[in-house]
Parts: structure tokens; C-alpha cells; sequence
């Protein structure tokens, strides 16, 4: 590749891109990737574990059957089946995020989460603005709205791997710990959290590699500065969005810059999926062996 | 029981039980503090309890609040658009009224179709092979997993593959590049998909179907295929909806167009292509108001498509269920 020969281990560490005096660094743009889907996938754990153990846990079927049994109809042959398939549904709508392709969130987070959060940044930039998170204020598109889009995207993944894991938990852990008295959170903490790690780690290290190579709606929210920020409020920039807003406008001098970044990328993502496909595959093997 | 004898009389093995039979007699949960189990929310360990699960269903909850927030906001922004126009004109200039994406709707169903012809007969005969390799290939593992790693493999890196191998071979933007770069993100999907399906397959039907003197390649064609064919359409339709909404292999292998894809009653598949995904994306970044209401109604029209796609995937995969 002439751009690696050309640009060697400075377009790695460079902070500036400038096609005119043919300067090109992707530090920003790296350091942005990493920010942001780190992130996200601090909140989309969070809340997809969180889903996962209610999911996994049968709280809707409990609620459902609670409610089905104050009007006497918990074993009715239509009514009885109710609790099993509002758990199907709630899988299906979390899966649903899921399909909902990334350019619409990134419609909806361009002109919906971005009015919506706007006074509240902009309030906690006045409030606390020495504080490096708050140190500018949000004009338009930004880090947050990009995570907050980016997690929820990431979300479905961390559930539906969580939730497998934890569903195949063999059930006599389960029993055993209910059986020395444990509450429900006892054991969900105790026992259940620690025997599905394995299996929960690989969903989130896969996540966060379809946060790293996630495109549309990080091109259309970050705001494409090429910019070196902790300032959740800041525009910033990522390699994925770097890539769709300048390749179809790029010229003959620009492409291989832009196949450099996108080695570079695909080398990130690459060892990110791998370590979560292996990850997944012990976890599978270890809950083979038992 | 420290008896001077070492084998006790008649007697006092007597007394032994007797004393046993009443020290059973006696409660056997004396000392254990009953209250440890007690639920009552004035408990700490209940108490955290009830505030841990109020908490994940909260969670729960308010991670579905977007999903119906996008919904609401794509029937409520996207429905006033709604009208046939949308469909029979093309997309309008800066500062045009009305117009549609007609263009951009047939665009996206070629692309997404030229990906489906190449991807399903490949991807279900490698389904096949991994299925029927025996376990301990060294080719059918090392195919799984790249497979599984390019499941996750970034959608903008298709588009620079296909970039470098089809729109500079070719000398410029088209229909078929389009169609190649949304091929690779289909073609895992469809692998794993069918692998797990034809795998699903009971083994004694197979054994049954050689036993009756068929030939591999007859009880692939004609038990394994026909069997798991629910399993594999599941897996298309995934893959199909996926390939739908994605924009970013689209940007700079179709890029977009304003204009039909026949012209002088000729299809032509290698011009600039326009999708619906990409007519979003650029339409999202445009200050008029009439080309932002126009991406809000395509938007809804991509997610019904893609729903309704995911749908009747989930509804091939019920029937298999109740095979």
C-alpha cells in the first residue's frame, strides 16, 4: 500500500488531516472510535444485562400469572398460556431494536434526542462546566447523542447473548440456592451472574466491535470534527464516519489515505470479533462439559 | 454413649433409641433463627430485593422506550408524507415541492436482489458442507468461525472492498457493486443460518434415507433441503432485512441517483443507483424542509419493509417449530 509507505507509523499518532498539504493523521478519529463505543457499551451492558436478567428471570411471566390468578384464570387453557407468550413478545420487541436499520436511528437521534437533550447538556455546562466531561457545550451533533443512539443499538446484542447464557445456567444451581433460602437477588448475584460470565463477556466484547465498525448513525450525529475531546458535549469524529462522509467525495490522492484508515479499522475490529467469537465458543464448551 | 462395655447389652441399646426417639422428639430447628427468613420489606436482605428487581424492571422498561419512541415518531413525522406520489415520481431539486422516491424503492429491491442471487445457493451449500463435514475438519471449523467473525464485520468496510474491487475495475458506480457489497454482510448470516437448520435435521432421517439405497448427494436434495427449508428461509429473510437497511456499503458503490434505472426502456444495472437508505442519509443532512419530511417517509417505508421481512422470517421459523 503507497499510503502506508508514505505516511508510515505517523498516520497512526498524526493529529491533523488536511488533503492540501497532504498531511494525514488518524489520532482523533481513533481515539473517537474508542470513546464512543466504550461508552456505549457501558450503558448498553447495563441496561441489556439488566434486560437479560429480567428476561431470564420470568419477572413479566410472575407478574402476568400474579395478575392472571386475581380473576381465578391462571390455568384457563387460553388465558393459562399468557405469561409464556408475553415473555416471547418482550424477546421479540428487544430483538426488534435490533432490525431497525441504523440510518433511521440516526434520523431519529439527528432531529429527536438532539432537541430533546440539548437544554440539559447545555444547563450542565453552565452548572459544571470545570468539570472535563461538561467542558463544552452542545450546539448540534455531539459525542452523547451519538452514544446514547449507539447504545441502544448495541443493546439487543448484549441481551440476547446475556440472556442465552443465563438461561443455560443448569436449573440445580438455581434450586440449590433458592433451597438455602437465598432471595431471588442473592442468587442472581451469588450464583447465576458468575456461572453465565463467561458467556456475557463474549456478547459484550461482540458488541463492542459492532459499535467500533457501526457507521450511519455515528456519520450522522458526531458531528465529524476532527477533534481530540473528553467533552461529552463536543463534536468529535470516528474512523467509520471519517470513511462515509469523505470516500465518496475523495480523489485520487485521498484513497489510499482513506484504505489506510480502513486497514486500520478492520484490524481493530478484527481482533475484537475474534476475541469474542473465542470467547463464546469456551463459554459454550464449558457449559458443554458440565 | 460411653459405655465401660464395648458391646452393648440388650438393655442399654433399648435406652440408646428410647434417647433418641426423644431427642427427635425435640424440635430439631431449635437455635435457628427463624426471622433470618422472613420476608418483610423492614429486612435488609428483602429490602434489597425488592429495590433490585424495581430497578432491572425500570431498566427494562425504559430500554424499550426508544423502539416505540421511533415507531411513534416515524408514523407521526413520516404519515403526513404518505401519499401514492411517493412512489410513482422521483426525488425533487432543492426547493421543489412534493416529489417522491420511486426510484430509490426499485433501487433498493435490485440491489438487495442482485445480493440474494448471489448469496443463497452459496451460502446454503456451505451450509451444507459445514452440516455434513465430519467434526473434527480442520476446514469446516476454520469456515464457522470466519464466519461468525464477519458477522460482526463493519458495513462500511464491505463498501471499501467492493470500492476497490468493482467500482475501480469497472471504472465507476453501479447497481452490481452495490448489490456485491450487501452480498458479503448477507453471506454469514445465511451460512450459520442454514448450518444450524440442516444440523437440526433428526440424523435418523438421513441414515433412513441411505438405507433405502439413496445416494449422498440424493438424501442432501431431496430429505436434508426439503427438511430444513423452514430454517434456511428464516435465515434469508434475516439476512434480506439486514442487507435492506444498510446504508453504509450503499454510500460509494451505488452512491445515488435522481433518475429512473431504465432509460430508453433499457435496464441498465451499471449506473449510480439510488436506495432508500442512502436517500435518507443525504436528505437527513439537507436544510429544506420538504427533503427532511421526505427522508421522515422513507424511513417509515424502510422500517415496514424490513419489519415485515423480519416477520415473515419469525413465521418460517414457527412452522419448523411445530414440525
Amino acid at each position: 500500500m503507497p499510503a502506508f509507505r508514505e505516511h508510515g507509523l505517523a498516520f497512526l499518532y498524526g493529529r491533523t488531516w488536511d488533503p492540501n498539504s497532504n498531511v494525514y493523521g488518524i489520532l482523533p478519529e481513533m481515539w473517537g472510535t474508542l470513546y464512543t463505543s466504550l461508552l456505549a457499551l457501558l450503558f448498553g451492558s447495563l441496561f441489556g444485562v439488566a434486560a437479560a436478567i429480567f428476561l431470564s428471570e420470568g419477572y413479566m411471566g410472575d407478574t402476568v400469572f400474579k395478575l392472571l390468578k386475581m380473576v381465578n384464570l391462571q390455568f384457563h387453557p387460553f388465558w393459562g398460556k399468557l405469561p409464556e407468550r408475553c415473555e416471547v413478545l418482550l424477546k421479540n420487541l428487544i430483538e426488534l431494536l435490533a432490525a431497525v436499520p441504523s440510518v433511521v436511528y440516526g434520523l431519529w437521534g439527528l432531529f429527536v434526542v438532539i432537541p430533546l437533550i440539548r437544554p440539559y447538556c447545555n444547563w450542565l455546562h453552565d452548572k459544571c462546566g470545570w468539570f472535563p466531561l461538561f467542558s463544552t457545550d452542545l450546539s448540534g451533533p455531539g459525542i452523547l447523542p451519538a452514544v446514547i443512539v449507539l447504545s441502544i443499538m448495541i443493546l439487543p446484542t448484549i441481551t440476547a447473548i446475556s440472556r442465552d447464557a443465563l438461561v443455560s445456567v443448569p436449573p440445580k444451581l438455581r434450586m440449590a440456592a433458592y433451597g438455602l433460602g437465598a432471595t431471588r437477588w442473592e442468587t442472581i448475584l451469588g450464583v447465576l451472574l458468575p456461572t453465565a460470565s463467561r458467556g456475557i463477556f463474549g456478547g459484550m466484547v461482540l458488541a463492542f466491535g459492532r459499535a467500533l465498525g457501526e457507521t450511519m448513525a455515528l456519520a450522522m450525529l458526531v458531528g465529524n470534527a476532527n477533534r481530540l475531546t473528553v467533552s461529552l458535549f463536543s463534536p468529535a469524529n470516528t474512523l467509520a464516519a471519517l470513511l462515509a462522509n469523505t470516500f465518496p467525495e475523495a480523489g485520487p490522492k485521498d484513497i489510499p489515505v482513506l484504505m489506510y484508515a480502513a486497514l486500520v479499522l478492520l484490524a481493530i475490529t478484527l481482533v475484537v470479533n475474534m476475541i469474542g467469537a473465542v470467547a463464546l465458543e469456551r463459554a459454550a464448551a464449558k457449559a458443554e462439559a458440565k | 454413649m460411653s459405655s465401660p462395655d464395648p458391646v452393648p447389652s440388650r438393655h442399654e441399646h433399648e435406652t440408646f433409641l428410647h434417647r433418641v426417639e426423644e431427642e427427635a422428639a425435640v424440635n430439631p430447628f431449635e437455635g435457628v433463627d427463624f426471622s433470618e427468613l422472613e420476608v418483610s420489606l423492614y429486612r435488609p436482605r428483602t429490602l434489597l430485593n425488592a429495590i433490585l428487581s424495581c430497578i432491572v424492571t425500570g431498566m427494562t422498561l425504559l430500554a424499550l422506550i426508544p423502539l416505540f419512541f421511533v415507531l411513534f415518531m416515524l408514523i407521526w413525522r413520516g404519515g403526513q408524507k404518505l401519499s401514492l406520489a411517493l412512489f410513482t415520481q422521483l426525488p425533487p431539486a432543492p426547493l421543489e415541492q412534493g416529489g417522491g422516491f420511486g426510484n430509490a424503492i426499485i433501487g433498493t429491491l435490485i440491489m438487495v436482489g442482485i445480493a440474494t442471487i448471489l448469496t443463497v445457493p452459496l451460502g446454503v451449500f456451505t451450509g451444507v458442507y459445514l452440516a455434513q463435514a465430519p467434526g473434527d475438519s480442520k476446514l469446516a471449523s476454520g469456515v464457522r468461525f470466519s464466519a461468525k467473525v464477519l458477522t460482526g464485520f463493519p458495513s462500511i468496510l464491505a463498501g471499501v472492498f467492493a470500492y476497490g474491487a468493482i467500482v475501480l475495475t469497472t471504472g465507476g458506480y453501479s447497481a452490481i457493486a452495490g448489490g456485491i457489497a450487501l452480498a458479503i454482510l448477507m453471506l454469514p448470516t445465511i451460512i450459520l443460518t442454514s448450518e444450524s437448520a440442516i444440523a437440526m435435521v433428526p440424523a435418523k432421517m438421513k441414515e433412513a434415507s441411505i438405507g433405502l439405497g439413496a445416494t449422498n448427494t440424493q438424501s442432501v436434495w431431496m430429505v436434508l433441503l426439503p427438511t430444513a427449508m423452514p430454517g434456511i428461509l428464516t435465515g434469508v429473510m434475516l439476512a434480506i432485512a439486514r442487507a435492506a437497511g444498510e446504508t453504509a456499503p450503499l454510500l460509494f458503490t451505488a452512491l445515488f441517483s435522481n433518475y429512473w434505472l431504465i432509460s430508453h426502456g433499457q435496464l441498465n444495472l451499471m449506473q449510480p443507483t439510488a436506495s432508500l437508505a442512502v436517500l435518507i442519509y443525504n436528505f437527513s443532512g439537507m436544510p429544506f424542509k420538504n427533503q427532511v419530511e421526505l427522508a421522515w417517509a422513507g424511513a417509515l417505508i424502510l422500517v415496514a419493509l424490513v419489519l415485515i421481512t423480519n416477520l415473515i422470517g419469525q413465521s418460517f421459523s414457527r412452522q419448523q417449530v411445530q414440525q
